[in-house]
């Protein structure tokens, strides 16, 4: 049994390699934006126009919708739904699973159809799967970066909650 | 499971408040929403039935502040309390950084605690995680009804310490919030036990709800120096 759950941490080249890929994908697909949201709810990065959108309870939302959907799969004998579909009026959204790890949301609107952004998001998440396996896989080594932030910052800790 | 975002400079924690029905989790949530300042918390979520009872969850986002320029964004969610809700309760523990038991004093309430700690070490082990080994703290809520159990009787009960068997952690720890009290020591009978941090609340009237909240994201924080 693991005493808790792992952390991970990305640098500023995955944050532009994860960057570059969905700008490109919403060129593509004339989406309007992209969400990259862990499974447990934080939200990654967002790239394109998302006016007004609360992205903090956007990704928590997202992550439980997906787990919820996830639960249901299994209820009906399926190891797991790989995306979801929400239509709206004027705009859909569309989750995938990216590596069991992270969850891709596309917005789009009439400007695109849910066949091109399904269509085009196999490759997608394939590029993200790599990008992302290669995060993980970096933060298994035990010089990992994040072991190391607070190391030694106990007083510091002790400080920010002096209120 | 905490995400440290180098491009953004955050570092996200997520904490769960978990306890019985109607024992106070989401007025802690609310109590905190209030009083922080709007610039440093998102909006408080809240999936809940029409009777205001919590379906899944209710989510409020806070900094808690920045330490060696990283911002501190703590992700604050309660679970359903009601017994039936298991499925939903469990799926909100998935990547947890540090828990919060919320205990109802009220001495008729015994009950329904145990179940709902029993339940949560059952589905912390389900996904493979050591409550004994991670961030958790107790609150006893509701301190201020005429019907509350002693203090003794709720640690007797939902934190009589667990073994601790590492020989380089045996040794006393005091416990920082209550004079004269360990958090580890040696039983008489010679086993070394611990206990999680506790403390008592009046959540609707804020009572403790910050001493409480402050005590586990600093756990959190603590496991990642």
């Amino acid at each position: 049994m693991t005493a808790g759950t792992a952390n991970w941490s990305f640098t500023q080249d995955d944050f532009t390699a994860i960057t570059e890929s969905l700008r490109r994908f919403l060129g593509e697909t004339k989406s309007l934006c992209a969400l990259l949201v862990d499974r447990s709810g934080q939200l990654v990065t967002t790239v394109g126009e998302a006016p007004g959108l609360d992205t903090t309870s956007f990704a928590s939302l997202t992550a439980a919708d997906y787990s919820a959907n996830d639960q249901l799969a299994k209820l009906v004998g399926e190891t797991d739904f790989s995306s979801l579909f929400h239509q709206g009026e004027k705009e859909s959204l569309y989750v995938a699973d990216i590596a069991r790890r992270l969850l891709l949301v596309i917005i789009f609107d009439s400007r695109t159809t849910v066949g091109l952004v399904r269509l085009r998001m196999k490759d997608e998440v394939e590029e993200l799967t790599q990008l992302i396996d290669r995060v993980f896989s970096r933060d298994r080594n035990s010089d990992a970066p994040p072991k190391k932030l607070l190391q030694g910052a106990d007083d510091e800790i002790d400080k920010l909650f002096n209120w | 499971m905490s995400m440290i975002n180098y491009a953004s400079r955050e570092i996200n924690c997520k904490i769960v408040y978990y306890g019985p029905g109607l024992g106070g989790k989401t007025t802690n949530l609310e109590h905190v929403y209030g009083k922080v300042k709007p610039e440093t918390r998102g909006k408080l979520i809240s999936l809940a039935t029409e009777t205001e009872r919590t379906l899944f969850f209710d989510f409020l986002p806070v900094d808690l502040g920045t330490i060696r320029g990283f911002k501190t964004r703590f992700h604050l969610y309660t679970v359903p309390g009601q017994v039936y809700y298991n499925a939903s309760r469990k799926l909100i523990l998935k990547n947890v950084d540090g828990i919060v038991f919320v205990g109802d004093s009220q001495a008729e309430r015994m009950e329904a605690n145990l179940e709902s700690m029993q339940n949560l070490y059952d589905n912390m082990a389900e996904y493979g995680y050591d409550l004994t080994q991670m961030p958790f703290v107790i609150q006893y809520n509701k301190r201020d009804l005429p019907n509350a159990a002693p203090i003794e009787d709720l640690q007797a009960a939902l934190n009589p310490g667990w073994e601790v068997e590492d020989a380089a952690k045996q040794r006393v720890q005091p416990d920082p919030y209550h004079a004269g009290q360990n958090l580890v020591e040696q039983l008489s009978g010679g086993e070394w036990v611990e206990r999680a941090p506790y403390f008592e609340a009046i959540a609707v009237q804020g009572d403790g709800v910050f001493d409480t909240l402050k005590a586990v994201s600093k756990l959190v924080l603590k496991a990642l120096a």
